[in-house]
């Protein structure tokens, strides 16, 4: 009994600490989440990553296993978010026609877009009076994640905080867009998807992926210009106010 | 498939090389899907296996974000000390944005785009 106690408890201490079990429950989870949503009604409460985050997490506090060593596993799933930005391309070059037509509402769209998000996080920031390292963390969360850390380090706020409020932020996006549209009468997927590109980067293009095709297209140009505009405004942006 | 997942990762690769040479501040992979749209305007036309390999990224791209969106555990010391003003800040700031972006494009563009809307 007591040499089968031990045996299992070495083979635990094993498992918790090899990739392959933070890898194979990662994906286990997010398929079982994915079920579960169709279940629901897809519904956006319920989206799979958000699903999937809450169960991951909740298995990792109990099982007492840190993020580092989860990661371990998991970077091999994380490690493919990068090649995915560049097949962003492709989706992006089948509707090249469109993005050529719409080229300069989108521009102002991004531009206004972009100002919006900085500036709305800020005031309530400022209104509410949260500390200055707080605000300026605040500043890029709708920017994708490694643009916005490196922002928030310029600024003066906390990247890793800023990390925290990127993910947040997206989560939000997922749950407020089809009732946002629907109060807006927001009927095209071009719009649809670069809105929630803009407003949630990366979790936002996902779920326009899931409306369409070329609402993903939209949603991964607008990552990618609001990033590149993010990056070069926010700071003069801000310093400008003098916040 | 192999030489898909090679072009893919050969763009990202410079993109990588690009920002770090130049000090751009944006991520590689960013400039590697501009390397990319520009290959693919060049050719012409986007190659059967790099098309493969990106519809099976970008139908899963939700998975993707998991391992990123599990970190988030370890930032609840960090928010639950401003957690009243950040969760006000965040949701009706994602709320104006995301009705601003969409309600400016709407405008501007006048919805030609539909009409033609081949997955419709």
């Amino acid at each position: 009994m007591t040499k089968t106690t031990t045996d299992l408890s070495s083979l635990w201490v094993y498992l918790a600490a090899s990739p392959l079990l933070s890898l194979t429950v990662t994906l286990v989870t997010f398929q079982g989440c994915v079920w579960l949503n169709k279940k629901l009604g897809k519904s956006a409460i319920f989206h799979p990553v958000l699903l999937s985050m809450a169960v991951l997490i909740t298995f990792l506090k109990v099982a007492n296993i840190s993020y580092d060593t989860y990661f371990k596993g998991a970077q091999f799933v994380h490690f493919l978010l990068g090649t995915a930005t560049v097949a962003l391309a492709i989706p992006l070059y089948h509707h090249l026609d469109w993005v050529k037509r719409m080229f300069f509402p989108l521009m102002i769209a991004c531009f206004t877009g972009a100002t919006t998000a900085a500036l709305s996080a800020v005031a309530v920031g400022v209104w509410m009076g949260a500390s200055r390292e707080t605000i300026m963390s605040l500043a890029p969360k709708s920017v994708t994640s490694p643009i916005a850390m490196g922002i928030s380090e310029k600024i003066g706020g906390l990247p890793a905080l800023t990390a925290g409020l990127v993910l947040i932020t997206g989560a939000i996006g997922c749950l407020i867009a089809a009732p946002l549209y629907r109060l807006l009468k927001i009927r095209h997927d071009s719009v649809k998807g670069f809105a929630l590109g803009l407003s949630a980067h990366g979790f936002g293009t996902a779920y326009a992926f899931d409306i369409s095709q070329l609402a993903g297209a939209f949603a991964g140009l607008a990552i990618g210009l609001t990033g590149l505009i993010s990056a070069f405004l926010l700071p003069l942006l801000l310093k400008s106010l003098g916040i | 498939m192999l030489l898909g997942i090679s072009i893919l990762l050969i763009c990202q690769l410079c993109g990588e090389i690009l920002v770090r040479l130049l000090n751009f501040p944006v991520p590689g992979p960013v400039i590697g899907m501009v390397l990319l749209l520009i290959f693919l305007i060049i050719k012409g036309s986007v190659p059967k296996t790099v098309q493969t390999v990106s519809d099976a990224l970008l139908n899963n791209l939700a998975l993707l974000y998991v391992p990123a969106g599990v970190g988030l555990m370890e930032h609840f010391k960090l928010i639950s000390k401003d957690w009243l003003v950040i969760s006000v800040a965040l949701v009706v700031s994602t709320i104006i944005t995301m009705a601003v972006t969409a309600v400016v494009l709407k405008f501007l563009t006048e919805h030609p785009i539909d009409k033609e809307n081949p997955y419709d």
